[in-house]
């Protein structure tokens, strides 16, 4: 409260665009491009992210499908509609050719972990939640906050625009390894794709270092009275610790990005070393690492998992509790499982390199470190099925995506300790395996937990319920897909099937897994069609959706469900309200649900 | 609402999400410093001389550090006209310093020592970037100098909040120290 008082005097002289205070719902004029284009309201930026994102999903989603078909169908041409949609580039004789199939799996990855589990669902979250359930009329920077939107959309544009240059969009894989991403002579998709992707990637840095700084300040500076940081929800907890998260390690990626900007354009030798390319001859560069680079990538790649990971368990965690109606078990052991792995992230990046040519020895210690981050996990998942113990529990779609995030992110999590093996991990590396632990505990588990948030705070985003029947048919296809897809893959990589190839029919010793590729394959065209399903309700509700009538439809006790059904720009139409207890008191002295904003009675308990 | 200041100790949220970007800067010339140093450690390393230059650049940014806090000083004392003198001369000499880097640069250049191009050694091209870089940081600076110093003639705002001066005087004390901190990272690593 003292901070809206602080920001409304303190800055400069003029300030009529910002917070207001009291009754301003019709107060201020709303054009149509300062409400839906560049509004600086939170709640407006958060649907812009998760829009974008949805964007971005189709296209990465759609991706997987086109190389999906090449590995699941081989001999068969793509149909016809398909090859006129992609042209002469992108498939040769109805095949996809081999620089789109590189293309198509580098663009997947980039878009996926970047634009769509980053931006779309930390992007989402924040902006929706952080301001609401801390108690805020906006970020603590609402102009940053709309910057952070429209970096990110730039960003969004350069990237599209990479699909349609001459050489093709960068193919050499979401890590941008060099020497593939430093020399253009290296390949088609070396040359102008890899400009854009380095100038998309550098506007994507700022537009999160723009939100996650205004998310750690608006989370430590703007709460509302009696927020204690002990009071606050579980997504905050989560959405906080992803903002740091990107804080310290975004930074460290660019400068990985400014070195081979470097090597890249102007003759330096970071990254290079005595390389010859056939058809050029030997180059200049002397004296350069590319192991130099793998540790500035995954110094940020590592932590990047995590910021994808934690805003999904923090929305899972506050969903769960809700609808089990009891409280989280383990609050503060769930704050500090987030605040344990947020640390071990950034200490085990080199078990990403460990077949690099990394000394044996220190990568035992990254092992270790590694193996770690188990403890972490392993006590939140057992609070999350210690919460569903004995819960009264509603089985609302956002809680059928939030037990199914706990489903999928054990199943991911456990192959987890395999890979973090350094000798385990000679044999797995770069092969299905990886694929399918890194797709079951980030890809589909995050995927979840954003299906999970958008089904629950749909009510508040729109004031409108999105359809249950089309939801459950997603849910129910989804979990039952998503296992079918990425199951079989495991087996594969024992096998030792290496991922990122073009053609497994002339390798004879794969040839068992044909019919296995197709199975996949068709699951994978079956699950993005539920998808489309999905966003056909999302759309389709947000006009024609029964409407919300009650104030706080789901019975929970956070701060958001205090405001009007659609709230306006500074969200509580009076003063904030003012908070007196943790927001877990569910069934507790025979009360369905206490709100935070419930003094505590005289003969109570407090958390 | 009733506006009072009693928790006028806590910090401003500006100031505080300010904090929060100097540690992301601090990420960013950490890593390229902790870069430097694993490159170092290999072999193919050319070492050279740190231009002559240098020093006199440190003096005047630890100069300007000076001038800075006595505006913010001028400032809260409502000072007007030596408020802005003292942002002008900042802002100079915020710009004589990257000049000074500049005549650095040449300075390397005149010895044969390459940042960039063809035959240009690992050694030099670090020592490009990352003070190419602090520059960039300092040059941002100076435009937030000047953009109060023109607001500075403006008398129509009347204002005596000095958040924003507070904001920018820490902004540019930490590019000073940055640049201490490689100053001497580039004498003892280098």
């Amino acid at each position: 409260m003292s901070n809206e008082a602080i920001l409304q005097t303190g800055v400069g002289g003029a300030h009529t665009a910002g917070v207001h205070e009291e009754h301003h719902e019709h107060h201020h004029h709303e054009t149509f491009i300062t409400k839906y284009i560049f509004s600086q309201d939170h709640k407006m930026i958060a649907k812009q992210f998760l829009i974008t994102g949805m964007v971005w999903a189709v296209i990465g989603g759609a991706m997987s499908l086109l190389f999906r078909w090449q590995l699941g169908y081989p001999n068969e041409p793509l149909p016809m509609w398909v090859q006129d949609i992609l042209g002469k580039w992108w498939v040769k004789d109805g095949h996809i050719t081999p620089e789109a199939y590189y293309a198509l799996v580098t663009t997947h990855g980039t878009v996926l972990i970047f634009f769509v589990l980053t931006a779309g669902l930390s992007g989402t979250f924040a902006n929706l939640l952080i301001p609401l359930q801390v108690g805020a009329r906006d970020m603590a920077s609402p102009l940053m906050n709309m910057l952070s939107y429209w970096f990110f959309f730039t960003a969004s544009i350069v990237m599209l625009s990479s699909m349609f240059v001459e050489t093709g969009p960068f193919s050499g894989g979401w890590t941008a390894y060099p020497p593939l991403s430093a020399l253009g002579d290296a390949s088609p998709g070396s040359k102008t794709g890899m400009d854009l992707w380095l100038i998309a990637m550098a506007l994507f840095v700022v537009s999160q270092l723009l939100a996650g700084l205004n998310y750690i300040s608006t989370v430590l500076n703007m709460r509302t009275k009696g927020m204690s940081m002990t009071r606050l929800p579980l997504t905050i907890w989560g959405l906080f610790f992803t903002a740091i998260l990107g804080v310290l390690s975004f930074p460290v990626l660019f400068s990985g990005f400014i070195l081979l900007i470097f090597d890249r354009n102007f003759g330096t030798s970071f990254y290079l070393s005595d390389i010859f390319i056939s058809g050029v001859g030997p180059l200049p560069h002397e004296g350069g690492s590319p192991i130099l680079y793998q540790h500035l990538f995954w110094f940020l790649g590592h932590p990047e998992v995590y910021i994808i990971i934690l805003p999904a368990m923090g929305i899972v965690s506050e969903i769960m509790s809700i609808n089990a109606r009891k409280p989280i078990f383990g609050y503060m052991a769930m704050v500090g499982s987030l605040f344990a792995i947020a640390v071990l992230s950034f200490l085990v990046w080199a078990h990403h390199m460990f077949v690099s040519g990394l000394n044996p020895f220190l990568g035992s210690i990254f092992v270790l470190l590694t193996l770690l981050i188990a403890v972490p996990s392993a006590i939140k998942v057992f609070n999350w099925l210690t919460t569903l113990w004995r819960g009264n529990i509603r089985f609302t779609p956002a809680m059928l995506f939030a037990i199914g995030f706990v489903s999928i992110f054990i199943s991911g999590g456990l192959t987890g300790i395999f890979l973090g093996n350094s000798a385990l991990d000679i044999h797995l590396h770069d092969t299905y395996f990886v694929i399918a632990h890194f797709h079951l505990v980030m890809g589909v588990a995050a995927m979840f937990g954003m299906f999970a948030g958008v089904y629950h705070w749909y009510p508040k985003m729109y004031g409108r319920y999105m359809n249950n029947t089309l939801a459950y048919i997603h849910f129910w296809l989804t979990m039952i897909g998503a296992y079918l897809i990425f199951w079989p893959m495991h087996y594969q990589g024992f096998a030792g099937m290496p991922r990122r190839y073009y053609d497994y029919t002339p390798w004879v010793s794969f040839d068992h897994f044909e019919g296995l590729n197709r199975f996949m394959s068709t699951v994978a065209i079956i699950v993005f069609s539920v998808q489309i399903l999905f966003l056909f309700n999302f759309f389709y509700s947000i006009w024609k959706g029964r409407k919300v009538r009650t104030q706080n439809p789901w019975g929970a006790n956070t701060l958001e469900w205090t405001t009007p059904i659609k709230p306006g720009h500074g969200n509580w139409t009076g003063e904030i309200p003012e908070v007196h207890r943790w927001p877990y008191d569910y069934g507790k002295d025979n009360r369905e649900f206490i709100p935070q904003t419930t003094p505590v009675g005289a003969d109570e308990n407090i958390h | 609402m009733s506006v009072q200041r009693a928790d006028s100790n806590r910090l401003h949220p500006h100031k505080f999400t300010l904090w929060v970007a100097i540690g992301s800067i601090i990420m960013m010339f950490a890593a390229l410093t902790s870069a430097y140093i694993v490159r170092h450690a290999q072999q193919n390393w050319l070492e050279f001389e740190m231009p002559k230059v240098f020093w006199y650049s440190t003096v005047v940014i630890i100069i300007s550090s000076i001038t800075i806090h006595l505006s913010l000083k001028a400032f809260r004392a409502r000072e007007r006209l030596r408020y802005r003198m003292l942002l002008g001369i900042t802002a100079l000499l915020g710009v004589l310093f990257a000049i000074l880097q500049g005549f650095g640069f040449y300075d390397l250049y005149s010895r044969g020592i390459q940042i960039i191009g063809d035959g240009s050694n690992p050694s030099a091209s670090f020592l490009g970037i990352i003070t190419g870089l602090h520059v960039v940081h300092v040059l941002g600076g100076v435009v937030a100098l000047l953009i109060f110093f023109i607001r500075a003639y403006s008398t129509r705002i009347k204002t005596y909040d000095s958040t924003p001066q507070e904001i920018l005087s820490v902004y540019w004390h930490f590019v000073d120290i940055l640049w201490i901190y490689l100053f001497i990272f580039f004498h003892l690593a280098g």
